[in-house]
């Protein structure tokens, strides 16, 4: 007897590829067997409103505001999650009980929805506005429920207002199925069902990672980045303050995004305009630090080999994994703490950034630390609580002091009415403007090792890794853990003990890959690697909790097209040739990397938290 | 009461000896030509439902005896576990074989847990006697064994996606389906989920065979069906009457007739008024899992609307919008009605809301509210009652 697995294996190989006749609207169509009405009216273009449904998430049939009718069924179903199989199915998307069911739907929500569009930050993105509008709602047959809930502004990075919350649960999926951690979950039942952390406890004090992959996920405002424009302003105003901001390589892909540019346009030059006329001092590029992190993180890695493989120390452990994302480092710190020695001690480059720009950069520029603001635009919310860091002050100071998220600087640019899709391009400020392509594809998941790689295995062997115009392809794509390895050969005299060996390594990005490739370490069926890239965010930076919505595979796509072409049109495609790094290791940090001196300044330690809960 | 069969002697293990002389497939048709529907409420055919599970790909398979008895109003359900369990399991067992499963669970509502070491007990006698666990009977083709889960003490969790949710140790809501339990229940294998009084007539169509069974009750609604009677009547209790009688019929049996409205089905059915007393109480007509509360003239029947709107706001899972909202929304129009402040279009607007609940709600629990909300409120209107 066939196990039911065996039996489902085969029902899918025979349905794959075969075709359906359905009809929709009193048109024929042909669909893939298996697809939902959903997908095949997408597919068609023939709109269907939907809210608790998100190409990343699997279906939950909730907010039934797609409900379709089909011929032979009394009650609606909803297009999210009803398969077409048998052929002949006959759909109506719009029939007189649809739209009746919708706009009763739709009515609900929005008697029960306490917030303003005018000042709510989800206001041109929030899809129960786009559907309100597109059903013409003008009145409501019942009295507005009260607000239910004290927003919750205690989380470093998330901002939570319940009262907008329109219970499709993107929210909790996103956080069980994505990445792993389960902050968030439904409370009580009926009318007083509400989402929320374990026992309501404050975002703040709950196990969550700041990864903020709840909010690109939320389609109203409910969720949002704990807002820093007003620090920023107020810097910026202020004559006697210098202020500084580094940009991370994922918001130029996605910027465009937010001013209608279809996804993939980089704008790096016009957002550099953007940020001038804004009133920042300086436009300085992260990868540069991003360059510095692979010299000090490479160097530590093969610090780690040399450790493991000739003085036989194993307090060095391996393999080691990247520490750039802060929301990554969170997740290890409550679920892996007896496993943080894996992590590399690199600091993530927007710290380095910050610890330089109040040392190095202050010096050289002959201006006050005191009086100079960094600021940092990054993809990212859970930078916000990583730049809050108590141990992320080594220059003397807060090393960074406020985080934008991509959405928020192009709120303010907005705000102050920049055009930014017809500016000028310009350029970064030196000395930290020229970075190699290398930092740049930071930005994308599996960026960190390709940039390692192409230094690494130029160090160690002399020659150019052997991949086609440096793209080292096996490192790329949204695969959700990918595992490869580059054999060592013709090395030169100072890493001889390297000499034939393979490196190998892994890549994942969302947390939940993060926790499958943990696992297997912990299960001891990952020893033999060497090196591992970890982004709490799926499709790495590019698809961080600060980036501009909506998002999905396709659009993470297009922008990790852009982030690869401009690496390729770059001039300096690898870390150490950076010649603004090479200058830093000449003039400040004298003793090389991982030396004392990038010790005290880029490297880090964790904190492990476990799942207790304050 | 006349003789009573349902509820009359039973020797036990008498069902399972009747199965066992038949092939697996054989018992799936019996049961499909008893006629025999769900007695849990929605009346779906029993031996379709087998069938379909007997026919699911794969070797591991369960079945579960809904005992949640949530419906306000009934009590069948307990009286048939407490006086008669060997039937319930009986029957239970009888479909493990017919559709080869090894495993079966009864999801005991939480309220009943005083019955569960009286349950074990029977359970453990039958496992003494050979005829629960390895080859029972001793036919070695055939083992089954029955465990006893307690429920979490919602109404929603009698839903039967919901109750398996519950029983796989997640909060109690209503699953997406299709694909059904059939084909995907319990830890995602084929489940047939039957109601406690359907087990139970199980039994007794393998032990007086499936035309017996066809020969009662109507051409739609086979058989004998257990009503669980409350309210304003002489004698309250639980009746066993062939399906299809007239809800005249029902209240002469059980000193009713005084009544000027009958709510059939709990607080999910349909209320009917004096006019409408020769109705059938069938799956065709009105259909019932089993409760049946009896109103007199004095009662406020706005009252009773307001209760069962609390009851389901209440109960309802909050998963999906209509019903979480919409029952809210119900609730506080019922309340303004009562305090006489309501426009007709208001009363309009509320209809619209409890019909669009009824097609677009995730489960059955908001997808019934408009039954006894437009029944009721028709009743009020008609002013039958206070
Ligand atoms: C809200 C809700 C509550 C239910 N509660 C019960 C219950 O307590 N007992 C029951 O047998 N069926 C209940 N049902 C029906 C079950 O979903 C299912 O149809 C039934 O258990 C199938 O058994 P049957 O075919 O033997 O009737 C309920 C359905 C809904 C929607
Ligand atoms: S969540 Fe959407 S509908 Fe609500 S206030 Fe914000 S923009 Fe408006
Ligand atoms: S917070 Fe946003 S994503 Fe989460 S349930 Fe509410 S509306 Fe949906
Ligand atoms: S109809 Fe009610 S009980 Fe059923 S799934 Fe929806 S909210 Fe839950």
């Amino acid at each position: 007897m066939k196990t039911n697995e065996e039996v489902r294996e085969q029902e899918e190989a025979r349905d794959v590829g075969t075709l359906v006749r359905v009809t929709i609207n009193g048109r024929e169509y042909r669909a893939r067997r298996g697809a939902t009405i959903l997908e095949i009216c997408q597919e068609n273009g023939i709109p269907v409103p939907t809210l608790c449904a998100h190409d990343d998430l699997t279906s939950a049939g909730v907010c039934r505001i797609c409900s379709v009718e089909i011929e032979g069924s009394w009650a609606l179903q909803t297009a999210c999650t009803m398969e077409v199989h048998d052929p002949g199915m006959v759909i109506n998307t719009h029939s007189p009980r649809v739209r009746q069911a919708r706009r009763a739907i739709l009515e609900l929500l929005l008697a029960e929805h306490c917030g303003d569009c005018y000042t709510c930050a989800a206001s041109g993105t929030c899809e129960l506005q786009e559907i309100a509008d597109d059903y013409g709602i003008r009145e409501l047959p019942y009295e507005r429920r009260e607000p239910r809930f004290e927003p919750d502004d205690t989380g470093p990075s998330i901002y939570r207002d319940m009262n907008k919350c329109i219970q499709c649960r993107r929210c909790i999926r996103t956080c069980d199925d994505i990445q792993s951690v389960g902050a968030l979950g439904v409370f009580a039942r009926g009318p007083e069902a509400h989402i929320s952390t374990f026992a309501d406890m404050p975002l703040g004090d709950v196990v969550c990672t700041n990864c903020g992959q709840c909010i690109t996920h939320c389609p109203t405002g409910a969720l949002r980045e704990v807002d820093h424009t007003p620090e920023v302003w107020k810097a910026l105003e202020d004559p006697d303050k210098h202020v500084v901001i580094q940009t991370a390589p994922a918001p130029r892909a996605a910027m465009g995004e937010c001013f209608d540019l279809p996804p993939g346009t980089s704008v790096t030059g016009r957002m550099n305009t953007a940020m001038r006329d804004l009133g920042f001092d300086r436009i300085f590029d992260t990868n540069f630090t991003a360059d510095l992190t692979i010299m000090e993180e490479g160097t530590e890695l093969l610090l780690r080999l040399k450790a493991a493989l000739v003085d036989g120390d194993t307090s060095m452990k391996l393999p080691q994994i990247t520490s750039c994302s802060p929301g990554w480092i969170k997740y290890m710190e409550h679920f892996y703490p007896d496993m943080l020695d894996h992590l590399s001690t690199c600091k993530s480059p927007q710290q380095m950034f910050g610890a330089l720009m109040k040392t190095y950069y202050a010096e050289e520029q002959g201006i006050d630390p005191e009086s100079i603001v960094t600021v940092s635009l990054m993809p990212c919310t859970a930078k916000k609580f990583e730049s809050d860091r108590p141990e992320m002050v080594d220059s003397g100071h807060k090393d960074v002091d406020y985080v934008l998220t991509t959405r928020e600087l192009a709120q303010m640019i907005r705000e102050a009415g920049i055009p930014l899709p017809i500016l000028e391009e310009t350029s970064f400020d030196e000395p930290f403007g020229d970075a190699s392509g290398a930092g740049l594809i930071f930005g994308a998941t599996g960026g960190v090792m390709e940039a390692a790689l192409r230094t690494a295995y130029e160090i160690v062997t002399g020659r150019e890794v052997p991949f086609d115009n440096l793209n080292i392809e096996p490192c790329r794509g949204l695969e959700g853990i990918k595992m490869a390895s580059v054999k060592l050969e013709g090395v030169v005299e100072e890493w001889s003990f390297l000499e034939g060996a393979e490196l190998k390594f892994a890549i994942a990005h969302g947390l939940a890959n993060a926790q499958t490739v943990m696992e297997m370490l912990r299960d001891g069926e990952l020893d033999d690697l060497h090196f591992i890239e970890i982004m709490a965010c799926p499709g790495g930076c590019l698809g961080g909790g600060g980036q501009p919505m909506p998002v999905n595979d396709e659009i993470r796509r297009a922008r990790a097209t852009a982030i690869y072409s401009e690496d390729e049109d770059l001039p300096l495609r690898k870390s150490h040739e950076n010649p603004h790094v090479a200058y830093v290791y000449e003039k400040f940090l004298t003793d090389g990397p991982c030396g004392h001196k990038s010790h005290d300044l880029l490297h880090t330690h964790y904190t492990p938290r476990g799942r207790e809960l304050k | 009461m006349g003789d009573r069969v349902i509820l009359g002697p039973y020797a036990p293990g008498t069902a399972v000896d009747a199965a066992l002389d038949q092939r697996r497939s054989d018992v799936v048709m019996t049961v499909r030509e008893s006629g025999l529907r769900g007695r849990g409420g929605a009346g779906f055919p029993t031996g379709t439902k087998w069938m379909l599970a007997a026919a699911a790909a794969g070797d591991e398979k369960y079945v579960i005896c809904n005992a949640d008895e949530g419906e306000p109003g009934t009590f069948k359900d307990r009286v048939l576990l407490q006086e008669y369990p060997d039937l319930v399991f009986d029957g239970m067992v009888t479909a493990g074989y017919a559709i080869g499963a090894k495993e079966g669970y009864v999801y005991l509502r939480a309220e009943y847990r005083y019955m569960l070491d009286a349950l074990e007990n029977v359970l453990e006698k039958m496992r003494s006697e050979g005829r629960l666990g390895n080859a029972i009977r001793g036919r070695e083709d055939f083992d089954f064994d029955i465990h006893i889960h307690l429920g979490s003490g919602a109404y929603v969790c009698g839903e039967e996606s919901a109750l398996i949710e519950s029983m796989e140790g997640r909060r109690g809501e209503p699953r997406i389906r299709p694909p059904f339990p059939v084909v995907a229940g319990y830890l995602n294998k084929p489940t047939v989920v039957n109601n406690v009084e359907t087990f139970a007539l199980v039994s007794r169509v393998m032990e007086h065979g499936a035309d017996w069974f066809r020969g009662i009750g109507t051409e739609e609604s086979a058989g004998l069906k257990l009503y669980s009677v409350s309210g304003d009547v002489q004698e309250p209790g639980v009746y066993e009457l062939p399906m299809g009688i007239t809800v005249n019929a029902l209240l002469e049996t059980v000193g009713g007739t005084d009544a000027a409205a009958v709510q059939i089905g709990g607080a999910s059915g349909t209320m009917v008024t004096r006019r409408e007393f020769d109705r059938k109480i069938a799956f065709e007509d009105i259909a019932t899992g089993g409760s049946i509360i009896v109103f007199g003239p004095e009662r406020n029947l706005l009252g009773v609307l307001e209760n069962f709107l609390e009851f389901f706001a209440e109960e309802s899972c909050g998963q999906c919008t209509p019903c979480r909202l919409g029952t809210m929304r119900l609730l506080e129009g019922v309340r303004d009605l009562q305090n006489g402040s309501v426009e007709p279009e208001r009363i309009d607007a509320l209809r619209n809301l409890a019909d669009s609940m009824a097609i677009s709600a995730k489960c059955g629990l908001g997808q019934s509210c408009n039954a006894p909300f437009g029944s009721i409120l028709d009743a009020h209107l008609e002013g039958v009652a206070r």
